[in-house]
């Protein structure tokens, strides 16, 4: 039995403020946010190319920059956001992959997710001590 | 339907993403809390010489640019789709402010990182 | 608490479109037992008090996906969803979300249908069979790889929760791609090559942002975020390989 294509009045609902309504949407969007933060700290590492570019006076002004009040708040801000990227981008990384098997059992996202951590630690501190070691 | 083009702008938002989880967290710190601060890395860790020495090799290059742009694209891209969420449609304005930006930090820095020379 | 006396308000949505021209809510009070699932309390409702309010239901064991809809904002199954966990109430049911009304609880589902005929839900054979073939061999490694996509019921729920989906209804949608993941993913099948047109398509997987919403939802555990991203992969392997081979990337 074939039927028109639902009722004539078929009532739509609005979708604005969808994201408002539910605690998961929330998070959702904070995590999308996190992007904002992304695309600032690409804007100032892109600043610093270009003030080396341009000669020692004009890189001492950026680094002079980054060390006011205004800076190392954004900066706070940015770390925090950088955070919160890590954290949801792992969370979300276990539902981008096929099944992998170990053996013959599957891998837990919970796995795929601390795996991703751990690699960002390691990262991190190898990336602190190169800094470290390229400043003496 | 029509094949899409999203895998190009995917692909590029998901190494910024994996690039930026795995790094972003402590170049921040680095870049914009500890060396500014003089703690816990020394306040001259960012000299110009250092600086200098670092951007005129090679894999210094080639390590900021592949940071810088890939954190761009990551960028460009969810903003565009954030933007879709709250009622802007990806059109062509949408996309060229997002991807044009992102392809706008892409080609600064390059031009940076090759006047500063070798 | 005695349970005989023991009741809770349900507000419904109501929308009878040759009375009004807009939804309205509407409030009932039902007995409320331990035992009760918000079907039942749907089903006193309709028996006891006012035999006007329509909904879909059928089995009452969360096997048919008849029964979809919003239970104090979130998608759920009525026949498991339980009063005992809404108390006090009062309990606030709408048709589910991100789909039109025709009726109270009734929503139109002919697009998502038209969806699921569109991938190709069944077994295509890679080479013909014969009966004499003999039936086809699987390992228990091969069924996991598919089975827990093999649970969806179209309940829909998915849909509900995917905001994607609500701001762009031609999007294929969770269940949807989850199927065509279930049959590309079969060892019996071979019909993936026909299948990718779809995938490839930005109303395919390319809609999709990963909210994720849809696996917290969906109540057989399916998980359609999974078998959307996981193809995401798949079809951007597809965009850069076409070129190597005439049917494009196979993996």
């Amino acid at each position: 039995m074939s039927r028109s294509e639902g009722a004539a009045r078929a009532y739509v609902r609005p979708m604005r403020g969808w994201w408002r309504r539910n605690p998961f949407f929330i998070r959702y969007m904070v995590r999308e946010a996190t992007a904002v933060a992304v695309a600032v700290y690409a804007i100032v590492l892109t600043t610093g190319v270009v003030r080396l570019a341009q000669g020692e006076a004009a890189w001492n002004g950026w680094l002079e920059a980054l060390r006011s009040p205004w800076s190392l708040l954004m900066h706070l801000v940015l770390l925090v956001a950088m955070i919160v990227h890590a954290k949801s981008w792992f969370e979300i990384m276990p539902k981008t992959m096929p099944m992998i098997f170990v053996g013959r059992r599957r891998l837990a996202a919970a796995t795929i997710t601390r795996t991703g951590w751990g690699a960002t630690i390691v990262v991190s501190v190898a990336l602190f001590a190169l800094a470290f070691a390229f400043s003496r | 339907m029509k094949r899409s083009n999203a895998p190009v702008f995917w692909l590029l938002f998901g190494a910024g993403g994996m690039l930026c989880a795995l790094l972003g967290t402590v170049l921040v710190f680095i870049t914009g809390i500890a060396v500014p601060l003089g703690w816990p890395l020394a306040a001259d860790a960012m000299a110009y010489p250092r600086m200098l020495v670092l951007a005129q090799s090679v894999p210094g290059k080639g390590a900021l640019f592949v940071v810088i742009a890939l954190f761009a694209w990551h960028a460009a891209h969810r903003i565009l789709h954030s933007l879709h969420d709250v009622g802007i449609q990806n059109g062509a304005t949408a996309k060229l402010a997002c991807y044009g930006g992102a392809l706008a930090v892409t080609l600064i820095t390059a031009a940076g990182l090759l006047r500063v020379g070798f | 608490m005695s349970e005989s006396t023991a009741t809770i308000r349900i507000d419904v949505l109501r929308y009878r479109p040759e009375q009004e021209d807009a939804p309205a809510w509407q409030s009932y009070i039902v007995p409320c037992t331990d035992d009760m699932s918000v079907l039942q309390a749907l089903q006193h409702v309709k028996d006891e008090q006012d035999g006007t309010l329509g909904f879909r239901w059928s089995c009452r064991m969360a096997i048919c996906g008849s029964c979809g809809m919003m239970v104090n904002g979130t998608p759920a199954l009525a026949c498991k969803t339980f009063l005992r966990d809404l108390r006090p109430g009062p309990v606030r049911i709408e048709a589910l979300a991100h789909f039109p009304i025709e009726r109270d609880l009734i929503v139109s589902v002919d697009p998502f249908v038209r969806k699921l005929e569109g991938i190709k839900p069944y077994l295509v054979p890679r080479t013909p069979r014969s009966l004499a073939d003999g039936e086809y061999l699987q390992t228990p490694a091969e069924l996991e790889r598919y089975e827990q996509y093999a649970g969806c019921i179209n309940c829909m729920l998915c849909y509900a929760a995917c905001p994607q989906y609500g701001l762009d209804p031609g999007f294929t949608g969770p269940g949807v791609l989850a199927l065509l993941h279930r049959y590309n993913a079969d060892s019996r099948d071979g019909g993936r090559a026909e299948r990718m047109e779809i995938v490839n398509a930005e109303e395919g997987v390319w809609t999709c942002t990963a909210v994720g919403y849809c696996s917290e939802v969906c109540p057989k555990h399916v998980d359609p975020a999974n078998a959307v991203n996981q193809n995401k992969v798949n079809s951007a392997k597809d965009y850069f390989l076409r070129f190597l081979s005439p049917r494009g990337g196979r993996t």
